[in-house]
């Protein structure tokens, strides 16, 4: 039992940290910018709508400075990152026997509801990001680690919707008090 | 000097070279700190626990330090490096709305990444949600063209708003990031006990 208690523990937070900190750096210091992941989902489904309705694209001008005419919307190293991400995420997990078929909710909701509001919270993220010119890799974390005002009041927004919402649906993830 | 214009020189070959390892150890690192777990992302909002504040900001001020002692040491050139611009109320407004799909998915775009990744199912519907998100921006955004594009301010950082050297911003936000370690800390401690 101990043993596989052992298995599931991640790391010290501050540990990771350091060792994002360093990376972003290597990031910025190879690539001239920082990390990113949102970028790369939208792209990929601007990809399969390219398939699916490709005359559509053309009129749309910020889908087609994407993947208007011959450009191909995956042709980007953000879609790069985002596969390393994966592999990278499943990795761990797998090294650490947490790759798993399950759904992780708070201990007041069962699974179905879980799943509809991860589909509404993933929703409200993805148009965020889009409308914020990135999510929290590409904003907060690159453009706070090279002081970008913008960058800064973005997340504190973030923190701030976050914390603002928390205690109307502590049902979601708190336990019953 | 850097930053090395590593696409230009490997072509898109820079794309399995560079880009692929840098995700990897990204998608590795959030996954090691247990981002993968939604849990453990929303507690963050009542204070239970504090990995999303300690991995963010101890990162943050790691690169910031990096990046600015590698400059003064003419390692790095900082008029190279991408720096978001800035669109002052599109990116609050943006902010706001990922903050309320945090804490009801559960995940940001990237640790839904590594969440699927392990094959956690609420991971998977956060993902749809969020391919539906951003396809939908795509659709409307014309209706609200004037606004994405409103407020904005170019390349513009804290030592230019706050009139101050570089170096004492730098070290305004790492005594900023410890004041909050500290500070959570104590919080989480007064609401749930100190047992941990």
């Amino acid at each position: 039992m101990k043993a596989i208690a052992e298995k599931l523990k991640y790391w010290n937070p501050y540990v990771g940290g350091v060792l994002l900190g360093v990376l972003l750096f290597l990031s910025f210091l190879v690539t001239s910018h920082g990390l990113g992941a949102s970028g790369g989902v939208n792209r990929v489904a601007v990809a399969v709508e390219d398939l699916v309705i490709p005359e559509h694209i053309d009129k749309t001008p910020y889908i087609a400075s994407m993947a208007g005419g011959d450009r191909n919307p995956l042709d980007h190293w953000i879609v790069w990152e985002v596969a390393g991400i994966l592999l990278g995420g499943f990795v761990s997990g797998m090294l650490r026997g947490r790759v798993k078929l399950q759904t992780y909710h708070g201990p007041q909701i069962s699974a179905h509801s879980r799943w509809g509001y991860a589909f509404v919270g993933g929703m409200l993220m993805g148009y965020g990001a889009r409308l914020a010119r990135g999510c929290t890799s590409s904003q907060a974390l690159s453009g706070g680690a090279v002081l970008s005002v913008g960058s800064w009041a973005f997340m504190f927004a973030v923190f701030a919707g976050g914390y603002g919402l928390a205690w109307f649906v502590r049902r979601l993830w708190q336990p019953e008090a | 000097m850097a930053p090395f214009d590593i696409a230009v020189n490997l072509g898109a070959g820079a794309y399995y070279f560079i880009y692929l390892p840098i995700g990897f150890a990204f998608g590795f690192i959030l996954e090691s700190s247990g981002f993968g777990d939604s849990r453990q992302l929303a507690a963050q909002f009542y204070f239970r626990e504090l990995r999303v504040l300690k991995v963010m900001f101890t990162a943050i001020i790691v690169a910031m330090t990096l990046i600015f002692w590698s400059t003064a040491l003419g390692l790095l050139d900082y008029d190279m490096i991408w720096v978001n611009p800035t669109y002052l109320w599109p990116g609050i407004a943006g902010g706001l709305i990922m903050g309320v799909g945090f804490i009801l998915g559960g995940y940001c775009p990237g640790t839904s990444l590594v969440s699927v990744a392990t094959l956690k199912i609420d991971g998977m519907f956060f993902l749809l949600g969020l391919v539906a998100g951003v396809v939908l921006f795509g659709e409307t955004v014309s209706y609200i063209d004037a606004f994405w594009h409103s407020s904005d301010m170019g390349t513009f950082t804290l030592p230019e708003l706050l009139h101050l050297e570089t170096g004492v911003v730098v070290f305004l936000v790492v005594c900023l990031a410890l004041v909050m370690f500290i500070g959570f800390e104590w919080l989480r401690g007064r609401l749930y006990g100190s047992s941990r």
